[in-house]
């Protein structure tokens, strides 16, 4: 019999703390499978954020460091300087890089430092309880929006893979998604093309990728997911925004 | 010792860490420690180093403390209301023991304050300017001279005990010039990256590192809190240090340091030799704060009297340390970023 697919190595078998429906346990195996794939692990240091995925240390069988919140990519910055060989990736939620970390992850792409930052985008802060976030969707309720996100008193969504691809040090901006298998494997694409171009020293790479709250959405998985599918994208459409094709 | 140079204070601290194997320094420009940073910029490319100019000193913090965390000799410096913005990451390097070492130039405060010299950060750098219960070693040099003498201990000790250490100038020590021996150059691949270091897994053992301050069992992160506890008292019990200068039982001990410690010093000199008892205790480590020896030499004071550059914070610590409610406790201070002159304190000493 030969084997068609087994669980990564680099995930650890452990019960992870993600609520049913949530896609970071997807976007967690893919990077595993990727980094098992490419022969990474060994060579791979994560920057977990503060927000859902404060836990991700856990899960990934590979150095990692718990970043204060939204300095991910300051801490990747430090780390890469200080070892260029290993391969540093940040794995943040939309409060952590779009809010409070905004100016860290923007500067990533300026400098064009050469580490690589996933954005999970679920449109609210989910460990916190479900508050508006920077990508909240105009007109969603959230528990510090409760009549609705309200472009003239809130603002407008953040459409930060648009936003990163604009910088000069950007060697890769992309939007993906995890709602069907068709995007499951688009994203994993991605991210074995990320991980490429870092390691190639290209610059500063940036994939975000859209996924669920089921919890603070107040929808089942299934529904979610179909949100995701259909609304979310409205608001983030997906594609690659920036893409170097040739590295120096 | 090599080389004798006349050289601005601030310009000597990156010199020193250049000398002591800081290849990577991360920083944010502010009056009086930005030539620390264009020192920098430029020093270090000619050794094989990076300078990183950061979008905001809690960046540049972070950034340090990511390659600290790597195992890394990094620095960032900058004054005051800079290293306010800086006390979230101390914390987690305090929490997470990441070993940094972090100049703060104070300036006059509160708020934007002014450029002036000061030492009115003495709590934010003593007492754990962050949130939560954790210490950092403090050292406060009083010539450009031992500000390069204290560089290498100051990465040693951080590395030894995994904690961020702080050097505590002021605008004075960081503006003036004055002629520095300086030491040899420690070659930076010699430099072991310790094994608890965030590094890939291949470089120690396939086992993988995880660098947190985050446990939410209370009972475990409570350990984790007597752990820290544990270290901090080793460093009280090893690390302290102090200068004096004066007569052996002082009828007034006089106490202060860095800037302050050296303009006393004129003043104590003339009193001396008129003949007082008289004696000036220099607390090198404001924290550790040298209690024990402070407490002997003013076992038979009469007048203790603490010289700050602020509106009386170390007062504090002598006055816990000395623990005697019969003592005439003075304070003498300038807050603001007014530098004490030697007649003011001669003056104030003999007019009592």
């Amino acid at each position: 019999m030969k084997v068609v697919y087994e669980r990564p190595k680099t995930l650890e078998k452990v019960t992870n703390h993600y609520c049913p429906g949530c896609h970071h346990g997807i976007l967690h195996a893919l990077i595993a499978e990727v980094l098992d794939e490419m022969g990474l692990a060994e060579k791979a240091v994560g920057v977990a954020p503060v927000g859902c995925a404060v836990l991700a240390y856990n899960y990934l069988d590979i150095d990692w460091i718990e970043a204060p919140h939204g300095r991910a990519v300051a801490i990747a910055t430090g780390i890469k300087l200080a070892h260029p060989d290993v391969l540093v990736f940040t794995y943040q939620g939309d409060g952590d890089a779009a809010a409070i970390g905004l100016a860290e992850t923007m500067y990533g792409a300026i400098r064009g430092v050469n580490v690589t930052t996933f954005l999970y985008n679920n449109a609210i802060y989910g460990m916190t309880g479900g508050q508006m976030a920077p990508t909240t969707l105009l007109g969603m309720k959230t528990t510090t929006s409760p009549y609705g996100r309200d472009a003239k008193r809130e603002g407008y969504p953040l459409k930060m893979a648009e936003t990163i691809a604009l910088q000069g040090g950007t060697a890769f901006s992309a939007r993906t998604a995890l709602f069907n298998p068709k995007m499951i494997m688009e994203t994993k694409k991605r991210i074995r093309q990320v991980f490429e171009l870092q390691m190639k020293g290209a610059g500063f790479t940036f994939l975000e990728v859209v996924g669920t709250c089921p919890t603070n959405w107040g929808m089942s998985p299934v529904d979610a997911t179909k949100f995701a599918e259909t609304e979310m994208v409205k608001t983030f459409p997906l594609g690659v925004y920036k893409e170097l094709k040739e590295v120096e | 010792m090599s080389e004798r140079i006349l050289m601005k204070g601030n310009e000597a601290v990156g010199e020193a860490a250049v000398r002591a194997g800081c290849r990577l320094y991360f920083g944010y420009p502010i009056t009086p420690a930005s030539e620390i940073a264009e020192y920098m910029a430029y020093r270090l490319p000619q050794v094989g180093g990076t300078f990183v100019q950061a979008e905001s000193e809690v960046s540049a913090v972070n950034m340090v403390y990511g390659a600290a965390a790597a195992g890394k000799y990094a620095m960032t410096a900058s004054s005051s209301p800079g290293f306010s913005l800086m006390q979230e990451a101390i914390s987690y390097m305090a929490g997470a023991e990441v070993p940094a070492v972090l100049v703060n130039v104070v300036r006059g405060g509160p708020g934007l304050g002014d450029i002036q010299p000061a030492q009115s950060d003495y709590f934010q750098m003593t007492k754990g300017g962050g949130h939560g219960d954790y210490r950092l070693l403090v050292f406060a040099p009083y010539t450009i001279q031992e500000v390069v003498n204290l560089m290498p201990t100051a990465y040693e000790l951080a590395f030894k005990y995994r904690n961020p250490v702080v050097l505590a100038l002021d605008g004075l020590i960081g503006q003036m010039m004055e002629a520095v021996e300086f030491t040899d150059f420690r070659n930076p691949d010699e430099i072991p990256i310790p094994e608890w270091a965030v590094s890939g897994k291949f470089r120690h053992g396939g086992k993988k590192n995880i660098n947190t301050s985050l446990d939410l069992i209370p009972e475990k992160l409570e350990a984790h809190n007597w752990k820290l506890q544990k270290k901090y008292s080793e460093i009280e019990e090893k690390e302290t240090r102090f200068s004096y200068f004066g007569v052996d039982n002082p009828e007034t001990l006089v106490v202060a340091y860095g800037t302050v410690a050296r303009v006393a010093m004129s003043a104590l000199k003339k009193l001396l030799n008129a003949g007082r008892s008289i004696g000036i205790l220099r607390p090198i480590t404001l924290w550790p704060f040298p209690k024990q020896a402070l407490a002997e030499k003013a076992r038979h004071a009469k007048r203790i009297v603490v010289l700050e550059m602020s509106s009386g914070q170390m007062i504090e610590d002598v006055k816990l340390s000395v623990f005697d409610p019969n003592k005439q406790y003075e304070f003498y201070g300038h807050p603001g970023g007014v530098t004490f002159t030697p007649t003011e304190i001669e003056e104030y000493l003999v007019r009592g």
